[in-house]
């Protein structure tokens, strides 16, 4: 027989993830049993205290903010994003009607982020257009809160919820709502109760794909967002790098890495319950 | 065949407007003459600003090119490698790697960023382009190990017993049998990693040290100094650069699939 060299080919990947990936998710987590030390690090000594801190009041409205924006954005960004692919899937020029999706996502994120503030900034297109028309002698303050947080969200992730809606309607038969409306139902009510539960699958990966990266998100708060709407993502960075407690630091990571496992095992079992 | 409605047409119509008119604006502005969002007049200075006396700018623009090449290579040799081992061959331990190189594609990115300079700084690395250039293979790794693995998938593994059959060695069969078919699925992992290198902004801010700031970085600290007509040049310059480089991609790539 045949040497098997299927441990060589894998031996750098395999090294490399354990080095890089595992090795620190686990020194991650063992930190976050441990004692903060003077200036950053830790001492070895064992301790919750980093986990007692997420049932303080300031943590837990962070916590609570963090949910409320995830879940109104995806289910805004689900709502947008259903009609659209739809749409997409049932036109004549569908490859061109996606390319004017994809396009604005080629560009920087950072860009797509700085956009926005260009247009609601205090010195922004908006606030300029307002002060001119009279309508508004000091500048508005847009940015810097939940909404702002949840549109510029939208604006950078609704791709996400868009691609696998299309490609799961795209491969819908849609022979099956014509022989409902020709059982007589109205074409709204056979798109609800025949498409929906038929593409049930691109509707999942769709919140998972935007749920995720939404509770997630860093970059979007840091930018857009103010003190008073601080999501999970702002929080870890302040621990790691101005307040320097590291335990807490990686207490937090650990409740993002569980929500976002959670989140994707729960689109697991989904998955393998319709394939029963 | 039933036409899609009325309402579907006005979501879809409203969410490509969403989507193209904030950055329609930051080009119209950008050859603005006013310093402000006010349009006060045609002209190319912010873009003679970007080009002459934005030195800070075009540093940062080489290390993102030095780190998004590199990283990228070295991804895209791990990554194919490790494709045609977990493709095609048996050993122990396969399930466990596989569900690891999952989690640099679900996790969110502030984790990978936050455990990996934990770790840097537990093992004493200072944060320097090393740095950043390690977290990059790491988190390119699974995307090169995915588009590699949709190339193979497509192929009969008897195409390799038969090359075996015929004598060939591991070298041989490697060499030319495996990297010519799956060719186009490793330059299409290079060209992802490049790209998810070039656009990465939240685990560069963990890793980076001074001196190693990316063009993600420093657009963001421009960022950070409030509305700048230079960002919006920039902006420009990146939204044109990013469809020359999409179009001729798509042109390499698809003469690759046709050889």
């Amino acid at each position: 027989m045949r040497k098997n060299y299927g441990p060589i080919y894998v031996a750098p990947i395999a090294f490399w993830l354990c080095a890089f990936l595992s090795v620190p998710l686990l020194i991650t987590l063992s930190y976050s049993f441990l004692t903060k030390g003077l200036y950053g690090g830790v001492e070895l000594k064992f301790s919750l205290a980093a986990y007692k801190s997420l049932l303080n009041t300031a943590v837990f409205k962070v916590l609570l903010n963090t949910i409320v924006i995830a879940v109104a954005s995806t289910a805004i960004m689900v709502a947008l994003a259903l009609p659209t692919a739809y749409y997409i899937a049932r036109s004549q020029v569908k490859n061109m009607l996606l390319m004017l999706i994809i396009i604005p996502f080629w560009t920087n994120f950072l860009i797509r982020i700085y956009a926005w503030i260009a247009i609601l900034g205090s010195n922004g297109l908006l606030n300029n257009f307002l002060s001119a028309a009279g309508i508004t002698d000091a500048p508005v303050q847009f940015l810097y809160n939940q909404y702002a947080i949840i549109l510029v969200i939208i604006y950078t992730t609704i791709p996400f919820a868009i691609f696998p809606l299309y490609s799961t309607i795209e491969k819908f038969d849609f022979s099956l709502i014509e022989a409902a409306m020709d059982l007589g139902a109205s074409k709204t009510v056979a798109l609800w109760k025949i498409m929906i539960p038929n593409i049930r699958t691109g509707i999942t990966t769709a919140v998972l794909f935007t749920f995720i990266p939404t509770f997630g998100n860093f970059a979007v708060p840091k930018l857009v967002g103010g003190t008073s709407s601080w999501m999970l993502g702002n929080l870890i960075e302040r621990e790691l790098n101005i307040t320097r407690n590291w335990p807490l630091a990686s207490s937090f990571s650990v409740v993002l890495t569980s929500v976002t496992m959670l989140a994707v095992l729960f689109f697991m079992r989904s998955q393998s319950k319709k394939e029963l | 065949m039933s036409k899609p409605g009325k309402f579907s047409l006005g979501v879809f119509f409203f969410v490509t407007l969403f989507l193209h008119i904030p950055l329609a604006i930051l080009v119209i502005t950008s050859f603005n003459s006013s310093k402000s969002m006010q349009w006060e007049g045609f002209s190319l200075k912010w873009y003679h600003e970007l080009f002459f006396n934005s030195q800070p700018l075009w540093h940062s623009f080489s290390n993102s090119v030095i780190i998004a090449l590199s990283s990228a290579i070295v991804a895209t040799a791990i990554g194919s490698l490790g494709a045609i081992g977990l493709c095609w061959y048996n050993f122990r331990m396969k399930k466990a790697l596989q569900t690891l190189t999952f989690f640099p594609i679900i996790l969110p990115e502030i984790i990978i960023g936050v455990s990996i300079l934990i770790f840097f700084n537990k093992i004493g690395l200072e944060l320097s382009l090393l740095t950043v250039f390690l977290a990059h293979v790491t988190f390119n790794i699974p995307f090169v190990l995915m588009t590699v693995t949709a190339r193979l998938e497509e192929f009969d593994y008897s195409i390799i017993e038969a090359a075996y059959d015929l004598g060939a060695s591991e070298f041989d069969m490697l060499f030319r049998v495996l990297l010519p078919i799956s060719m186009p699925g490793i330059v299409a992992g290079l060209l992802l990693a490049i790209t998810l290198s070039l656009e990465d902004f939240v685990i560069t801010f963990f890793v980076a040290g001074p001196g190693s700031s990316t063009l993600p970085l420093h657009i963001f600290s421009m960022i950070r100094f409030g509305v700048s007509p230079t960002i919006n040049a920039l902006s420009v310059v990146i939204i044109v650069g990013t469809a020359l480089l999409a179009l001729s991609t798509k042109n390499l790539y698809s003469s690759l699939l046709k050889r």
